[in-house]
């Protein structure tokens, strides 16, 4: 008996290894947690640098960005869905930055997933991104965020103590500009 | 009795867990949802170049997915030429190694220079796969009968009857000035590629 039980246990085992993707080396993050603790480099570009306030040179930890919501678009530029996305995210920006009752309040970040710093400028230009886009060449933070995959979009609010929680997270299904941004004011508690 | 098989099952879970926890962290995009067939690691290179930088490169002519023929030759004198050979269509790195090609068409142009996509598989296979990359700029071709024989005649076709990973940069005199048979796991940099075509000009 305990021999057949072990054999039903590997042969279970054997069974989800073959039909369950790969599980990533974490679980992404859920909505109600923190962030993985990750480092991004203060943006050399003046502009990007006073949209999310910072100073100085070095790194920067995503709650260290002067804003009350920050929304984090993991993408590729090989991923066509984010190509497709793009104008969207884009229209995004524009809908907070025409918006002074919130154009202080919202920032918006990419991180390029696999990408190099030319990669990521590829995608930049071929867009016209006009926020700050990171690569992610080895991967580093595509792990500490779960692998999950693109684009894969999440709201992190920023309390004014400083702590943050993750407060919406979202595979691809991006909606458009418009209900986006309703999303992000209501879950952020904005609105 | 159930000491001696312990250890057994024990590696075999360890092997198991190794076979599962290879990081797959390409093919990502949500356009392919379940869809891509997970490879795992496999070995970075296998097969050997039977051409190298500076040799004329070998001359063909394939079906593309368009319904044309498409001939090396037709871009001689005219455009320099990359090759873009990708092991296999519905697998991690490949799917997204030439969307990224697509938004570069610009930066081709500026070189001069026309991409032609390649796999092994046959045409109705890279027309469902490619579908599911927007509208792509560049020709794609089916190395599919006789089987990967341009994959054969470079020296990029693996014993497992898929191509390498490779980028072969051809100039406008139908020379061969770069070759990268890249870790078949793992995407070419887009900047490497570039920079072999800048030093075209």
């Amino acid at each position: 008996m305990k021999k057949l039980l072990t054999v039903l246990a590997i042969m279970t085992f054997l069974f989800s290894a073959t039909v369950f993707p790969a599980p990533a080396t974490k679980k992404p993050p859920q909505k109600g947690e923190g962030l993985p603790v990750i480092n991004l480099p203060v943006p050399k570009n003046l502009d990007e640098k006073t949209y999310l306030g910072l100073s100085g040179s070095g790194f920067f930890k995503i709650p260290q960005i002067k804003a009350s919501a920050v929304i984090v678009e993991i993408f590729s530029m090989y991923c066509p869905y984010c190509q497709k996305d793009a104008p969207g995210v884009n229209e995004l920006y524009r809908l907070v930055e025409n918006n002074p009752d919130i154009r202080n309040k919202i920032k918006i970040i990419g991180i390029g997933a696999g990408n190099s710093s030319y990669e990521v400028e590829v995608f930049k230009k071929t867009y016209n991104v006009p926020f700050p886009l990171f690569p992610d060449k080895d991967f580093t933070i595509h792990k500490a965020f779960g692998e999950v995959r693109t684009p894969y979009f999440m709201v992190v609010k920023i309390n004014e103590d400083g702590t943050h929680q993750i407060v919406h997270t979202q595979l691809g299904g991006y909606p458009g500009a418009e209900p986006f941004l309703e999303l992000v004011l209501k879950a952020s508690g904005l609105k | 009795m159930e000491k001696k098989r312990f250890p057994h099952i024990i590696s075999i879970i360890g092997a198991l867990f190794v076979f599962v926890s290879v990081p797959m962290a390409f093919g990502l995009s949500d356009v392919y949802k379940g869809n891509i067939y997970q490879t795992g690691t496999l070995k970075p290179m296998d097969s050997k170049l039977k051409v190298k930088v500076g040799d004329p490169a070998p001359h063909f002519t394939l079906p593309a997915i368009s319904g044309e023929k498409i001939s090396l030759g037709q871009y001689r004198g005219k455009k320099n030429v990359v090759l873009s050979f990708v092991p296999a269509a519905w697998t991690p790195v490949c799917s997204d190694q030439w969307p990224g090609y697509n938004i570069a068409k610009d930066i081709f142009n500026q070189y001069d220079t026309v991409l032609l996509g390649i796999t092994v598989d046959n045409i109705p296979t890279l027309f469902a796969w490619t579908n599911q990359m927007g509208q792509l700029w560049f020709p794609v071709l089916s190395d599919f009968w006789p089987h990967g024989a341009v994959a054969k005649r470079y020296g990029v076709l693996r014993s497992d009857g898929v191509s390498e990973r490779v980028l072969f940069v051809i100039d406008k005199k139908g020379f061969i000035r770069y070759i990268d048979v890249h870790d078949i796991n793992k995407r070419p940099p887009l900047e490497d590629l570039m920079s072999a075509l800048e030093k075209l000009k």
